[in-house]
């Protein structure tokens, strides 16, 4: 199961690499970008698993029930996955505002930075 | 060419630096230390049964804060990108056609049950799987199906702006009480543990989820908002 997500997520974060450093739409991009985030969150909960564990949660009296993943990794993807949520929006309506000044969706027609 | 195997390099350098850790999965037989050790104290220091939500809301509890502060500054970011526009934009189509009855009848009948289920899965945070961000992200869902169903929906900002402020402002007070009556900052041992397993019990955590479940919902659904534009 592990080595499952791993590669899953491996190949989600491969698949968007590629995007980013092929396409040229500046919302595929940001939609690449997103794969990428999201083959990492799967990469980051696949290294905290552990053999036949359950999510962390205790019973009343603070016993395991059961033998338990690691929850760091799972509080660390909470906090990346928000960040990600954040970084989206925030380029989407970066790219809406380039879109309307420039009227040009393609990466290629923005050359002022290139160098 | 020179582009194309410069890329197929990267990426093939990527595959490989990730083989080392994607085909060689060690077969771990438990948490690390540091999981453990929070596995071990969520009980009985902080009196909260879900692991993930004790380290989020109080000893990551500074991640959280600066967490919400991003999100906060990104919602900022859109409207102010967005909201400065004039309303020319989308504004020169055609006269949107009106949504169909079993849409507004089902969104109508929806999304009561959508908000209420959001508010469930951020009070409970510190019992099950859930907590405030996921809460505040359910919220905006139904947001997002009422400017579906309804295109001339509009959101009221003032009440937005002042829910969004007041918890934010409510969740730095939390924190800081920990300062004086607690032993630091966003200690939730401000309030007194309770019976694990309670709806309220484990201190100030479904206060701090419940402020930051409101906070997220009303930033996301003005996110939402300002991405969909000017109808």
């Amino acid at each position: 199961m592990t080595s499952l997500a791993m590669i899953t997520g491996g190949l989600l974060m491969a698949v968007g690499f590629w995007g980013l450093l092929t396409r040229r739409n500046l919302i595929r991009m940001i939609l690449c970008l997103a794969l990428a985030e999201t083959g990492l969150q799967v990469v980051m909960i696949a290294a905290g698993y552990v053999r036949r564990g359950t999510a962390p949660i205790l019973d009343e009296a603070g016993r395991a029930a059961a033998r338990f993943v690691d929850p760091v990794p799972q509080a660390l993807v909470l906090t990346a996955i928000v960040i990600g949520v954040a970084v989206n929006a925030l380029l989407l309506a970066l790219v809406v505002r380039l879109y309307e000044s420039r009227g040009s969706l393609d990466v290629e027609d923005h050359t002022e930075l290139r160098w | 060419m020179i582009k194309r195997v410069a890329i197929l390099g990267v990426l093939a350098l990527f595959i490989a630096l990730l083989l080392g850790r994607v085909a060689v999965p060690a077969p771990r037989s438990g948490p690390g230390p540091t999981g453990s050790a929070y596995i071990e104290r969520s009980i009985p220091e902080l009196g909260a049964q879900n692991v993930v939500t004790a380290i989020v809301v109080t000893w990551r509890g500074l991640d959280t804060l600066g967490e919400v502060s991003v999100l906060f500054l990104a919602a900022a970011g859109v409207a102010l990108l967005l909201r400065t526009l004039g309303g020319g934009r989308g504004g020169n189509g055609p006269p949107r056609r009106d949504s169909s009855e079993i849409l507004k009848t089902g969104a109508d009948v929806v999304t009561p049950a959508i908000v209420y289920f959001g508010v469930y899965v951020f009070m409970g945070g510190h019992l099950t799987p859930g907590g405030g961000f996921q809460g505040g992200a359910v919220i905006a869902s139904a947001v997002l199906l009422l400017l579906l169903a309804f295109p001339s929906y509009r959101l009221r900002h003032g009440i937005l702006t002042a829910v969004e402020s007041l918890s934010g402002a409510a969740y730095v007070a939390v924190g800081l009480a920990g300062l004086v009556l607690a032993a630091g900052f966003l200690d939730t041992r401000v309030l007194p543990l309770g019976i694990p397993g309670r709806i309220v019990s484990a201190g100030a955590i479904p206060l701090i989820y419940t402020l930051i479940g409101l906070k997220v919902g009303t930033e996301l659904a003005a996110v939402i908002e300002n991405l969909g534009g000017r109808r």
